[in-house]
């Protein structure tokens, strides 16, 4: 164990320095000032939490190389020694190589994902009956609360990202991302915001209990737990911040010769949407939670009306992004769709062009509707009429999108195979989540079922059945690729079933109850609506074992699954080109494209073709003949 | 029919749009229809259903369609679709119908919103003052319409066919001020106040219930709100101006109207306490806390709930409001009670 070679020890060592510099600053600074007592738990806790990850990023190595470079000494020149991943254990160290970062951060992930599931089934344990059962209020507030931060923040934003990580540089045909070393701190800001906000159960008070959206001023009440909220969002978004300028410039500057942009993939399109979103939306909600901050720590009373502070102000910065944020959670997932639905319809995704721009469409416009979320909020009246029409207008683009996957379907050839199934599930549970979703635009019906549980049941409709079956259809169609093994066919058909059932018996009746009058977010409830939480708690459970089959057949198959073929799917695109897993560096030599994406149909039809080397990875219909245009 | 599958498919997809509006309209969703407001929303609720139900339906129909009738057959393991990229006409219909179809709903729904927000002559409306705390609402109605003072209670009583304006203010945190039978709401912001009006066209008692997450009692944070004739809420208002036990009633008589006063402030939402019969967790068990207090000390933890905290639990959490809206005499009936009760 050495504590002076990047790694686990001095990662220890550094959140130890961290907790130690906290306690100096606040102490030195509180005694400058004469404030009694100088040393304070909450204050010395605040400092703590955001000196104490920096210790553990720098202990762990993320940044040895650019501190190196900053002070002059040599640097230790790329022997690509970390690349590739030859143990488990590699997956525990900063490791620069795309493929590696992209499971890192998928399997991280999913880990979040079992937890924030977890409260979600002690929730619904709790509204099974009216009364209190299982936990206290406050708790049962933490739960929700903890439940929605880590699903957005640590499951969905960040997924997408590690599958993308994972795909898209193979997709565009390069040997990694623009910046290797950003890409693997990105990765480890995830595990620290993830840890800080479990931790927070741990707090006195109890964890942060004031909802995801941490409105004002219940948060600049609240017991000292909802720092660990307001702390964690910023590491989360900085790691979402910094991958997204990734994309883009790996994106813009890395595809390979001959891939314009209207022959890039659609997941490629997707994910460089989604970044723009991210970008220029996320700073947003990392201002919001500094104010909170601010106002909690230093009295800057931003939020205390009674001293000029304004409430509503909050609500405008946090939707500022939350809004976007709900893109970020789904355009990835249309760019999963588009590949899926293509090469298991084997036919080229209709309106490709069309496709592409109301990407771009519903990023402009994704900007133009946040305050739909405050039409109850007693904001300027004014403002709702307008922010109807953009928010209903936006449902125009989302359109053209399921229109056109419904034509590729058309005459298509359907192999209905697990990642298809999902893809299809998606289809129509996202369509219903978003025709709700026109519904609450309508200010009058939104006034009335603001705060209750037909908002639940919508969100669910669009993150649920929408992103998260978007998620899993990617993660069985690219298990192949990242893992070089088969999935069990089998088990991935039970799991859709028995998932896409439950889904619905879960979601579909808080449509009804929301509507009769319950509100959200509520521990006890009336007696009246005791008959279907007990039914929805049940179904609840039901979707929380459907998942085990999914870990089991992941786990199974990626230990002793069938050898997978280079390309089992027959299809066009460059990751399917090179063998399963990809050699470390991608390619051994770089491809040309000479054509669209999805060519499926085209007699003879490429995407890439591999100059020098005979191509000989390719398995695609009709030979390989560098043939399309 | 066989012969052309996809007329086939255009008559199951128009029967199955036609079952599923039947449907939508059939499910009970609002609850009672008790203000003209829920009826202008409910009404647009049927109209988004009708527009809404096709949409799906049309989708589902492709969807199941498309799986039946183009499924890979056995032997069709190394074929691909026809080559077709896309259909200018088809798309520029697919974008242009939606639009028009949306943008007909939000005009509909501008109509409703400024029908459902139209304020009556001035002289006509009922202003009724609404205040929300961690985790109480309290009403207030001025002098204009008791005659008298202004009158402060924790009970709602509206007249009926008679349109209300609230003023909703809150003493600490966002709440939210919703009667889910009026079909309305807004946020109680501090610093500012709110407004909506409704008017209630129906007799009935119906819950009032906080909607926006306010704290560890948000969920208990909840009232009743009568709709009555006119001629019943003139007689309210002059009896709430009479003192709820008289001066000189016998101990047993003050702790009777005391345990009614318990019931009807809501106080079990929060509190365990065995002869009430109460079971809540939010703030202390007044079976142990007030045990051996002696009633200058219960009284002060009722007007003054931040002066003394019961271990564990912190301050801010009791509304501090119950010395205002609650009389001397009702004070007196109250403590008197919760002595008697703990002892």
């Amino acid at each position: 164990m050495s504590f002076r070679a990047p790694g686990f020890p001095r990662a220890g060592l550094g959140i130890l320095v961290g907790i130690g510099l906290a306690y100096g600053i606040v102490s030195a600074v509180r005694a400058l000032y004469g404030w009694d007592p100088v040393v304070d738990g909450d204050a010395v806790l605040q400092v703590a939490l955001i000196a104490a990850p920096f210790g553990f990023l720098i202990g762990l190595g993320a940044f040895d190389y650019w501190f190196r470079w900053a002070s002059g000494a040599p640097t230790v020149p790329e022997d690509h020694s970390g690349h590739g991943a030859k143990s488990w254990k590699d997956y525990f160290r900063v490791n620069t190589d795309h493929k590696v970062i992209g499971i890192q951060y998928t399997v991280t992930s999913f880990f979040f994902l079992a937890v924030g599931g977890m409260f979600a089934m002690l929730v619904r344990a709790e509204l099974a009956q009216p009364g209190m059962q299982f936990v206290d209020p406050n708790t049962f507030n933490g739960l929700f609360s903890v439940h929605a931060s880590v699903l957005i923040f640590l499951f969905i934003i960040p997924v997408f990202a590690g599958l993308a990580n994972y795909v898209l540089p193979l997709m565009i045909g390069a040997p990694d991302m623009a910046f290797p070393r950003l890409n693997a701190l990105s990765f480890w800001l995830l595990p620290v915001a993830g840890v800080m906000m479990l931790a927070s159960f741990l707090a006195p008070g109890g964890s942060f209990a004031t909802g995801w959206t941490a409105y004002a001023p219940l948060s600049t009440e609240a017991p000292i737990g909802q720092v660990f909220f307001t702390i964690g969002v910023q590491f989360a978004g900085a790691s979402s911040i910094a991958t997204a300028l990734n994309f883009l410039v790996t994106i813009i500057t890395m595809r390979a010769p001959g891939m314009s942009f209207f022959r890039m993939p659609l997941l490629v399109w997707a994910n460089f949407s989604t970044s723009l979103l991210v970008v220029i939306a996320t700073p947003f909600i990392a201002a919001s939670q500094f104010f909170v901050l601010l106002d909690r720590a230093l009295g800057f009373n931003f939020f205390d009306a009674a001293k000029g502070g304004d409430v509503l102000m909050y609500q405008h910065v946090f939707w500022f992004y939350s809004h976007p944020a709900v893109y970020i959670m789904m355009l990835p997932g249309f760019g999963i769709i588009s590949e899926i639905i293509a090469v298991k319809a084997r036919k080229p995704i209709f309106g490709y062009r069309m496709m592409a721009f109301s990407l771009l469409a519903i990023v402009v416009l994704g900007f133009t509707v946040w305050a739909h979320h405050m039409f109850v909020s007693g904001m300027q009246e004014w403002i709702r009429v307008p922010m109807m029409i953009t928010t209903a207008v936006i449902a125009v683009p989302t359109g053209i999108k399921i229109f056109s996957w419904l034509a590729t379907l058309w005459r298509g050839v359907l192999h209905l195979d697990t990642p298809m199934l999902f893809a299809l599930g998606f289809l129509t549970m996202f369509t219903l989540g978003g025709i709700s979703g026109v519904m609450l635009a309508m200010i009058p019906f939104d006034i009335h079922v603001s705060d209750t549980y037909f908002i639940v049941a919508h969100i669910h409709y669009v993150l649920f059945g929408g992103s998260l079956f978007t998620i899993f259809a990617g993660v069985y169609y690219w298990f192949p690729k990242m893992t070089g093994r088969m999935y069990d066919e089998r088990l991935g058909k039970v799991h859709f079933w028995t998932t896409f059932i439950a889904f619905n018996c879960t979601f579909a009746p808080m449509h009804l109850i929301g509507i009769e009058g319950m509100p959200r977010r509520v521990a006890d409830y009336a007696e009246q609506f005791a008959g279907w939480n007990l039914f929805i708690s049940i179904a609840s459970f039901v979707v929380g074992l459907s998942t085990l089959i999914f870990v089991y057949n992941i786990v199974t198959s990626w230990r002793a699954g069938v050898r997978a073929p280079a390309n089992p799917w027959r299809a066009l695109t460059l990751e399917w080109q090179v063998s399963s897993p990809p050699p470390i560096f991608n390619f051994d030599t770089i491809p040309t494209v000479v054509g669209g994406p999805y060519e499926y149909g085209v007699p003879g039809a490429v995407h890439g073709v591999f100059k020098g080397a005979e191509v000989k990875t390719t398995a695609t219909p009709a030979g390989a003949a560098p043939a399309g245009d | 029919m066989r012969r052309h599958p996809t007329a086939l498919m255009i008559a199951a997809g128009v029967l199955a749009a036609a079952i599923g509006i039947v449907l939508a309209l059939l499910i009970d969703w609002f609850p009672t229809v008790a203000a003209t407001q829920t009826e202008r929303v409910s009404t647009l609720y049927d109209v988004l259903m009708i527009a809404s139900v096709p949409i799906f339906v049309l989708v589902m129909t492709v969807v199941i369609t498309a799986v039946i009738r183009f499924r890979m057959r056995p032997g069709q393991e190394n074929e691909d679709g026809p080559p077709i990229h896309g259909n200018t006409r088809l798309e520029v219909v697919w974008t242009v119908l939606p639009a028009l179809l949306i943008l007909g709903l939000c005009v509909y729904s501008y109509i409703v919103l400024e029908d459902i927000e139209k304020a009556p002559a001035a002289s006509q409306e009922l202003h009724v003052g609404v205040h929300g705390e961690q985790f109480a609402w309290t009403f207030t109605y001025p002098e204009e319409i008791t005659g008298g003072k202004e009158l402060t209670t924790t009970e709602l009583v509206l007249p009926v066919d008679r349109s209300v304006r609230f003023n909703i203010r809150t003493a600490d945190v966002i709440h939210d001020f919703w009667v889910p039978d009026f079909a309305m709401k807004i946020d109680a912001v501090p610093g500012i106040t709110t407004h909506y009006r409704v008017t209630p066209n129906r007799l009935g008692t119906y819950p009032v219930v906080c909607a926006e997450l306010c704290g560890l009692g948000h969920s208990v944070m909840r009232s009743r709100v009568r709709v009555v004739e006119q001629a019943e809420f003139e007689r309210w208002l002059q009896e709430q101006s009479q003192p709820a036990v008289e001066e000189d009633a016998g101990p047993a008589e003050q702790a009777a109207a005391g345990k009614e006063i318990f019931a009807s402030q809501g106080c079990g939402g929060c509190h365990t306490l065995a002869d009430a019969g109460s079971g809540g967790q939010i703030g202390p068990n007044l079976d142990e806390v007030l045990k051996g207090v002696d009633e200058a000390e219960i009284r002060e933890d009722i007007v003054d709930p931040d002066a003394q905290i019961a271990a564990g639990y912190g301050p801010g959490i009791m509304p501090s409001t119950y010395g205002q809206t609650l009389s001397d005499s009702e004070l007196n009936a109250l403590v008197a009670y919760l002595k008697e009760a703990t002892q």
